[in-house]
């Protein structure tokens, strides 16, 4: 769904209005803004508290890019024993699954590890007015 | 040059991507009203079940081997379709979707490459993309390009892709297979080939067209030329599959207004819908996309498609206007100078699957009554009103519906 929202390109004179202030150039699109790869980008929804020290809270909106090679440092959902898990993505020196969240320990990953990444997480969509107020 | 690129067991790849516990169980989905088998994975044909068997005779594989069962989930392999198709076209110069998950993409610009390689571009980026796994076939002509394809899925060894170009392979694998397995050759043609003792596809490679015009039809004779390397049938030539209708075309001029993007529309679900009638069946959902192309020089490019569903099967018409209708509502967007737009119609039933249905569509018109009263009469089996047999009377029987994990916001996955 895109919802047009004009964009000003002037800045608001005060005094005398400028001849090009209502000039509407053109529109902000938050789907072009977190979607760069439209067949590739997936929705998931997060769960859990193991990513609140980088932001993710259960019930946030995850903007996941398939056509992105996960590399170390990136923040991915991949599936690890039949779930979907979001964790950052460590490559050294171990290969791991990082929590943001002192109550979890890093998940180390094997060759035998029954693991894929299903995408990059590029954008978390949060709606701050349904959060836990603590 | 063509290619064929089509998806491996693609309802159960669809279902599996987004349950990756499932990742190697057997997987099987049924039809509409969980009647039959419409699709297996690799580990569910490993087992034996075939393709089409009534869900009912196979209940104790079911239970014996825990084979995972899904109900056909359209609002789901609709929207993977349009992710491949469109992952796969952003890579070549033209592509023409053939059925929900398969499609002929021109090659002939791509002579640069190795084809083989490019071939192997096109599947690891659908992989990448979409999670779907598929196989590709090339060859100078479409139904050398099916065979291509066939020979991709049957030998692992290929890696998924293989390259007809070459006419000595060509005739290899034309020597391996029955003449069945070519494109357009069904079960009567079969029999009639057979009976005159062409059994492999070489055998009827090397038949005289002269005979086969002579003695069958100038379309079995073009099927010759293509097997044969001439390239008869172009890019959206192709008479539409059993399992979906396309219908689609690129506009002379760029469409900017509404009204006139509605109007094309229209025109093809006229289409769409006189076809089914024609192949006497009932459809129930409906997919539009309308798109400014990939290699336009425009600033703005969007493209876009959505689906809906009838509750029950329709071949009518206005059904599908309304439907058509409502979904370029959704998707409207003004502004972009669109190049093309299509239809697409799927969940085929055929006649005799439309008992659920009398009661709710609204007036039963004396056809579908005189086509009950035929049914019943024959004695093979006896159909009855939905509400007569305790259920409601509109609702399809999903019982193993998956979540729409691509298209509704409440069903999406969940990582923790």
């Amino acid at each position: 769904m895109q919802i047009p929202i004009p964009l000003f390109s002037d800045t608001v004179a005060a005094g005398f209005p400028s001849p090009a202030q209502d000039y509407i150039e053109q529109n902000i699109d938050l789907n072009s803004l977190c979607i760069r790869h439209p067949a590739a980008t997936f929705f998931v929804r997060a769960g859990g508290d193991s990513m609140i020290d980088i932001g993710i809270h259960s019930g946030d909106l995850l903007v996941v890019d398939r056509s992105i090679v996960a590399t170390h440092g990136e923040v991915i959902v991949a599936s690890l024993d039949g779930e979907f898990t979001v964790k950052e993505l460590c490559i050294r020196p171990t290969t791991q699954l990082l929590p943001y969240n002192s109550k979890y320990a890093p998940i180390p990953l094997s060759d035998n590890s029954d693991f894929q990444v299903f995408g990059v997480v590029v954008h978390v969509i949060k709606n701050l007015r349904n959060r836990q107020v603590g | 040059m063509f290619g064929l690129c089509d998806c491996n067991n693609f309802y159960a790849s669809c279902e599996k991507l987004f349950k990756p516990a499932l990742a190697n169980r057997p997987v099987i989905v049924l039809s509409n009203n969980d009647g039959c088998v419409v699709a297996r994975s690799r580990e569910a044909k490993q087992l034996g079940i075939k393709m089409g068997v009534p869900a009912f005779q196979i209940q104790n594989e079911i239970r014996k081997h825990r084979i995972e069962v899904f109900s056909s989930n359209y609002a789901l392999y609709g929207d993977m379709s349009a992710r491949v198709m469109s992952t796969i076209r952003d890579m070549v110069p033209a592509l023409e979707v053939y059925s929900i998950d398969e499609c002929f993409v021109d090659l002939s610009g791509c002579g640069r490459f190795d084809l083989t390689e490019f071939g192997k571009d096109i599947k690891s980026r659908v992989a990448q993309y979409t999670g779907i796994a598929i196989c590709v076939g090339i060859a100078p002509t479409k139904t050398l390009a099916k065979l291509a394809n066939f020979a991709a899925k049957k030998w692992s060894a290929t890696g998924g892709v293989v390259d007809l170009s070459d006419s000595v392979r060509q005739r290899k694998l034309l020597s391996l297979i029955p003449v069945d397995e070519i494109w357009g050759i069904g079960r009567q043609l079969t029999k009639r080939l057979n009976d005159i003792g062409i059994k492999s596809g070489l055998d009827f490679a090397d038949t005289p067209a002269k005979l086969l015009r002579q003695q069958f039809s100038v379309v079995l004779e073009r099927t010759h030329r293509e097997i044969n390397g001439e390239s008869c049938i172009e890019l959206e030539d192709a008479p539409p599959t059993k399992k979906q209708i396309v219908c689609s075309r690129a506009f002379g001029e760029r469409v900017t207004i509404k009204r006139d993007m509605n109007l094309a529309l229209a025109e093809h679900v006229s289409r769409a819908c006189k076809k089914l009638r024609q192949e006497k069946q009932k459809a129930r959902v409906i997919s539009i996309f309308i798109t400014t192309g990939h290699f336009s020089n425009d600033p703005v490019k969007y493209s876009q498609n959505r689906s809906a569903e009838l509750t029950y099967p329709s071949d009518d018409t206005r059904d599908f206007l309304h439907l058509a209708s409502l979904l370029l509502d959704a998707i409207w967007l003004d502004g972009p100078r669109y190049a093309k737009c299509g239809v697409m119609l799927m969940d085929f039933y055929d006649q005799s699957v439309v008992q659920g249905d009398l009661f709710a569509a609204a007036p039963v018109s004396n056809q579908l009554m005189s086509l009950v009263d035929r049914i019943n009469s024959t004695g093979s089996g006896q159909i009855s009103f939905a509400s007569a047999i305790g259920s409601s009377s509109h609702a399809m029987r999903r019982e193993r519906l998956s979540p729409a994990y691509t298209t509704k916001l409440s069903e999406l996955p969940i990582a923790k």
